[in-house]
């Protein structure tokens, strides 16, 4: 931190004289101690997860929902400081209404990644703000396909196969690259992403979390139907919504036990070290 | 042309007289949203033993000229509610634009509560309602009809562009308040009629009636929507009005060239 002293970091819109935006990089050090979050974008959906830390056992499982439902066929993770989390859901969820207003369509991915991301940048540009203190996954889909993107605290964004943010995106994302994501299955993607949150979460083993997770689909019987109507909606027939509980729970299994596997092959593998040892 | 710097561009007075200036300071308020343009006539909704009924045709008229033949009235909102529309056809795309938004906004909590039809029935009565406060009503006349998905309990309610509502087993709005509910009211006068009328009966009453209206409403049209709601959801479909007989025609007089 050679930056503290120096004055540029006291103010956004002032560069450091090596072109540096200090606050800016700032408010990506508090994205980096946020909440696992992950976003995978498979052959037929997109997923979203994302590691929620107990902080409390007086709170209702399930309740503080991370992961956001923009617009029937949208859904934004975000990680790092709530309160700017739920600034920007509301922006986006305001940005999709308006397209629909002027267009008469559901926005495009793209379209509301730019939209979200000029919003974020705006944020770095004026002393009487401060940049978002969140990563945003966006995931979606439109005529093009399913689509993620993740837009950072400079309003910089990207789209992608995988991406990972928070805490133990390090780990996620080097699981992230071993998986084959144009080939990958939703439903294959939902065991994929629950092993990748817990196999992040090994840093700090000792505390409880949750998996929170949605997909955007295209075939899920149960959800179709309850969020649209289909006659004259404005709607591109893809949908956001919670990945059913029993899935979750079997992938929070089935990742559990792997893991616990993992440990016991390496700590036989040290068992049987130390035997030759002696 | 004026060449005089205050009037550079005008016409010359003395060529073509004064500018008739006297429309930009109207005193009267502006009127131009406050008749139908485009227009659907009625729809129907009857209530049955496990659920409702509605219809309405797919004409669209302008004025007496059948201007458009393929306009869907009827709309879906969620699971088990479906809102046709008479009246202006405009004013309707832009009512099925508010449900659609508040459909969405009411996905924001994600806690498996959805909207249904008395609750959508509400909305719409106070959106109309407010309209005609600002004297800038939604011209449309509107059914509401849905199912209570775990009980089945039928529901169907009227709202006009007043903000006038009520409910009975039978309902239409338009010229079917005329033509089609007396028939209706044979068959369901009350509640307890309702327990009575299976789905094929209220179908073929329904049926029944679109007929009637074909026959006597000048901008009612051939084919027609129908939704069905019951406990399982929304079974929607198309259907054109079958086993025409025009021989009543011969008794009507009055119109055209007749010599008796």
């Amino acid at each position: 931190m050679t930056s503290i002293g120096t004055g540029y970091d006291l103010s956004n819109s002032v560069f450091s004289p090596d072109g540096r935006n200090f606050q800016v990089e700032y408010a990506q050090k508090a994205v980096e101690n946020g909440a696992t979050t992950i976003g995978l974008r498979c052959k037929d959906g997109v997923i979203l997860a994302c590691e929620k830390l107990i902080t409390s056992k007086l709170l209702v499982p399930g309740s503080n929902k991370r992961i956001s439902t923009i617009d029937r066929h949208l859904g934004i993770a975000t990680s790092g400081l709530i309160p700017d989390g739920k600034h920007f859901i509301n922006r986006a969820r305001d940005e999709s209404i308006s397209w629909r207003r002027n267009f008469k369509e559901s926005i495009p991915v793209a379209s509301l990644a730019d939209r979200m991301g000029s919003y974020a940048q705006a944020y770095t540009l004026y002393s009487s703000v401060r940049p978002f203190g969140v990563t945003a996954i966006i995931a979606g889909a439109d005529d093009d396909g399913p689509g993620l993107y993740m837009i950072e605290p400079s309003g910089l964004y990207w789209g992608y196969f995988g991406a990972a943010t928070g805490k133990g995106r390090q780990a996620a994302k080097s699981e992230i690259e071993k998986l084959n994501l144009s080939e990958l299955s939703l439903l294959q993607a939902v065991k994929e992403a629950a092993r990748i949150i817990y196999v992040a979460h090994d840093d700090n083993k000792d505390k409880e979390f949750e998996i929170e997770m949605t997909w955007v689909t295209r075939d899920s019987g149960k959800a179709t139907a309850a969020v649209t109507g289909s006659r004259g909606m404005i709607w591109n027939g893809w949908v956001h919504e919670d990945v059913p509980r029993e899935l979750v729970e079997e992938a929070a299994r089935e990742a559990k036990k792997a893991i616990e596997e993992d440990d016991d092959e390496e700590e036989g593998q040290k068992a049987e070290k130390m035997d030759e040892d002696l | 042309m004026n060449q005089h710097p205050h009037g550079w561009g005008r016409p010359r007075d003395d060529v073509y007289g004064a500018y008739d200036s006297s429309y930009l300071n109207s005193t009267q308020p502006v009127t131009h949203t406050q008749r139908p343009i485009v227009t659907g006539t009625s729809v129907l909704g009857v209530k049955f033993q496990d659920g409702v009924i509605i219809a309405a045709d797919n004409i669209a008229s302008y004025g007496s000229l059948a201007r458009y033949d393929n306009v869907e009235r009827l709309l879906q909102v969620g699971t088990h509610t479906v809102v046709g529309a008479g009246g202006d056809m405009s004013d309707m795309q832009y009512l099925h634009l508010l449900l659609d938004n508040l459909l969405i906004k009411e996905q924001y909590p994600a806690d498996d509560h959805h909207l249904h039809a008395p609750q959508v029935h509400s909305y719409i009565s106070r959106v109309l309602y407010q309209r005609r406060n600002k004297f800038d009503p939604l011209w449309n006349s509107i059914l509401t009809a849905g199912a209570d998905p775990n009980t089945s309990e039928p529901f169907l309610s009227y709202v006009d562009l007043r903000g006038t509502t009520f409910s009975a087993p039978a309902l239409a709005t338009g010229f079917g308040a005329h033509l089609a509910v007396p028939i209706l009211r044979r068959h369901v006068p009350d509640e307890a009629a309702v327990k009575d009328l299976t789905r094929e009966d209220a179908e073929k009453l329904v049926d029944e009636c679109m007929k009637v209206l074909w026959y006597r409403d000048a901008r009612s049209g051939v084919t027609y929507s129908w939704s069905v709601i019951t406990k399982e959801g929304v079974e929607t479909g198309s259907k054109k009005i079958e086993n025409q007989s025009w021989k009543f025609a011969e008794m009507i007089k009055g119109y055209g060239a007749q010599n008796i």
